[in-house]
């Protein structure tokens, strides 16, 4: 794995070069907070940030996406039938992803690309990018990446990662896809040497110490699992929970979706949005049935889906990066570590 | 890639109503693009996403058999949005059809078995879709004994009526329909709920019967057990659930019982795999 040093003077140049080939996406400051979104020209990712509030999982999986297009016009052969439409998938970068969240991308792939069923969208969107990560030299308080499957200098799902070292990037590439994007650049690749790999894991084990929240998921495997789901402390985990579904929206690992139908007079489009386990509404029948009409049972879906269900359904470990986002944003303090801890060390 | 949120183009051939009330309605649907019909190869127990162009699209149990070719069936209750609009639409209006989807009746593991069909109200069209198929010539020597329990509130309330009077007279299925109450003097079949008629015509369980259980959760609920008292076996009791759906293929997340998705992993279990899932459903 090659490393090489940037002179952070060559950089917004670099950009720019890249900027002309394909379309890059970065952090940048909207009203008060960090998004991610396509750059503009001469618009440089902004890396001051510690994470933006919602994760990048936009850039693959849009919020709303139109999936098929009709019209109902009868005069016209194929009204009332559903068609494919044109997308753009043309290669396209992201610079200054975090690790947890390019990793995030990997655990979501499990859920798009299964062996009986792809999905089109994700998959193309996902194989179109160039992920360049930024590694985080000075982590968020309420991460808990390390105990998560993942860190702050993780490399899995990057293309490249980038480190921020003073008046210069280390720049780790991984990928072939890495590779082509430092090239483009015009970066120069010949100043690969082994200190600088050395560097990159002392800054790396400088930022691990610093991560000191942590969870203990070695035992979530082995529980019962309607034993965990019949727990009683899920009336006091949900207790306070006022069911906005902040946490599932900032979450860069949770993917459910709606499908609903759009018309404008004649014509229309079929289009999926991003939904959330935590709403009455996900599980409602038709009939007025609802397996989850308490808030409890909703609360309980989504912890137990990230902690259990995931774990045993992919053996892979848990389906959460500890990004923290939804501690930080939970309007209530409602916490996965400590939901964490109770499930793993749940006697039933 | 496959697009598997792509619904096949269909044409309503013609539209049945079924019930007294006029609160379900039989759909025949034919393939616009023949090959269509080609590559939806399904099996009795499976479900189709229905897919109407502005509505959108709800999950509904194939009725028609594998065992009949040129068309699908689908038997649909009014209930909201997308059921509403089909029952106002008109034979020659196009729609769409996504699937098979799902799971279907263990039938390589009911080969050489008695099969008893226990059915209540509209959950009968799985059910419909499995006596055709055993019924079939090619298939009925595959099965030994067959029973149909099926109970709906009124004679008018019961599905497919002409077929069950066909299926009353054969000699190689033994039916027992019933109704929960009647004033028709002409009615020559059960009166009483179907826990209650399971109770008394259904064969004791063994290692060679298996009951397929279809119905609304009362009904479940009080045959169950009924069916442990008959000694069935809880690997023997075959269910079909229902959860609100979006994608049908198990990605969209919205119809889990624990980690099993009941559009892709089921909605076919047996009473033995739902004793050790999560009990919200
Ligand atoms: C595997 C399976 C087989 C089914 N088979 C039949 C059948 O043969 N005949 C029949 O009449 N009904 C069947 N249903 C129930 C049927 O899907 C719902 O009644 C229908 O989706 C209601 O849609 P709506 O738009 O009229 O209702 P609305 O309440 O307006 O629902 C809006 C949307 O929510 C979803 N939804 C609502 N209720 C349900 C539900 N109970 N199940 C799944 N999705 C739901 C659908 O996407 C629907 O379009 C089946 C359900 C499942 C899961
Ligand atoms: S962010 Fe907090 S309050 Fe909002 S749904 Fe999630 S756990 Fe509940
Ligand atoms: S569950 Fe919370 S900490 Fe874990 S990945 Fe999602 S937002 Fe981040
Ligand atoms: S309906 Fe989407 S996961 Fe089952």
């Amino acid at each position: 794995m090659k490393v090489i040093k940037i002179d952070k003077k060559n950089w917004a140049e670099g950009l720019k070069r890249l900027a002309d080939k394909f379309p890059l996406f970065g952090p940048v400051q909207k009203d008060e907070f960090h998004i991610f979104k396509e750059l503009h020209k001469d618009e440089l990712p902004d890396l001051s940030l510690q994470n933006t509030r919602l994760s990048p999982k936009s850039v693959v999986y849009p919020q709303s996406e139109t999936l098929f297009e009709y019209t109902l016009d009868e005069k016209q052969a194929d009204h009332h039938i559903l068609k494919e439409i044109d997308k753009d998938y043309l290669p396209r970068a992201v610079v200054g992803i975090r690790p947890c969240d390019a990793k995030a991308f990997l655990l979501v792939k499990r859920n798009f690309d299964t062996p009986e069923y792809k999905d089109p969208y994700w998959i193309k969107a996902y194989q179109a990018v160039t992920l360049i990560g930024y590694a985080c030299n000075t982590p968020c308080s309420n991460c808990f990446c390390t105990t998560a499957g993942c860190g702050p200098f993780h490399e899995e799902g990057l293309d490249v990662l980038l480190v921020d070292a003073a008046d210069h990037y280390l720049a780790q590439i991984m990928s072939e896809k890495g590779e082509k994007f430092i090239t483009a650049a015009g970066w120069d690749t010949s100043a690969g040497a082994n200190d600088l790999r050395e560097q990159v894991q002392t800054l790396k084990q400088a930022a691990e110490t610093k991560i000191t929240a942590r969870v203990s998921t070695d035992k979530l495997k082995d529980k019962d699992t309607t034993a965990l789901f019949e727990a009683s402390f899920w009336e006091d985990v949900a207790f306070a929970c006022i069911n906005c579904g902040t946490c599932t929206y900032a979450c860069p690992t949770c993917w459910c979706f709606d499908i609903q139908d759009e018309t404008f007079g004649s014509s229309g489009i079929r289009i999926r949005n991003w939904d959330s386990c935590m709403y009455p509404l996900f599980t409602h029948h038709g009939s007025g049935h609802n397996p989850r009409d308490m808030k409890m049972q909703r609360v309980r879906q989504r912890f137990m889906h990230k902690l259990k269900y995931y774990v045993d359904k992919y053996a892979n470990g848990i389906q959460c990066v500890g990004c923290g986002r939804c501690i930080r944003l939970c309007p209530v303090n409602i916490d996965i570590r400590k939901v964490c801890d109770l499930m793993n060390s749940f006697e039933s | 890639m496959q697009n598997p949120y792509l619904p096949y183009p269909v044409r309503i051939e013609e539209i049945i109503t079924e019930t007294e009330d006029k609160n379900l309605k039989t759909f025949k649907l034919v393939f616009i693009n023949p090959e269509d019909e080609e590559k939806f190869k399904y099996q009795a127990g499976q479900f189709a996403e229905l897919s109407v162009a502005g509505k959108g699209e709800i999950p509904i149990g194939i009725a028609s058999s594998p065992t009949e070719k040129g068309f699908l069936m689908f038997t649909v209750n009014k209930v909201g949005l997308v059921t509403s609009c089909l029952h106002n639409m008109k034979a020659g209006d196009i729609m769409g059809v996504r699937g098979p989807l799902g799971n279907w009746y263990p039938w390589d593991i009911m080969e050489g078995k008695n099969v008893v069909i226990i059915g209540g109200g509209f959950a009968f069209t799985t059910l419909r879709s499995s006596i055709i198929y055993m019924l079939d010539p090619a298939n009925r020597p595959k099965f030994k004994d067959i029973h149909v329990i099926y109970g709906a509130r009124t004679p008018g309330m019961l599905l497919y009526r002409d077929e069950l009077a066909e299926w009353e007279k054969r000699d190689d299925i033994n039916m027992h329909i019933t109704v929960d109450a009647t004033d028709d003097p002409n009615w020559k079949y059960n009166i009483g709920f179907v826990p209650t008629i399971t109770d008394q015509k259904a064969p004791p369980g063994n290692p060679d019967t298996y009951a397929i259980v279809c119905g609304p959760p009362i009904m479940i609920k009080f045959t169950q057990p009924v069916l442990d008292t008959l000694d069935y076996a809880h690997d023997h009791i075959i269910m079909s659930l229902e959860m609100r759906m979006k994608c049908g293929i198990g990605i969209c997340g919205r119809c889990n019982i624990g980690k099993e998705y009941v559009c892709k992993d089921g909605p076919v279990f047996t009473l033995d795999q739902l004793n050790n899932m999560p009990k919200e459903y």
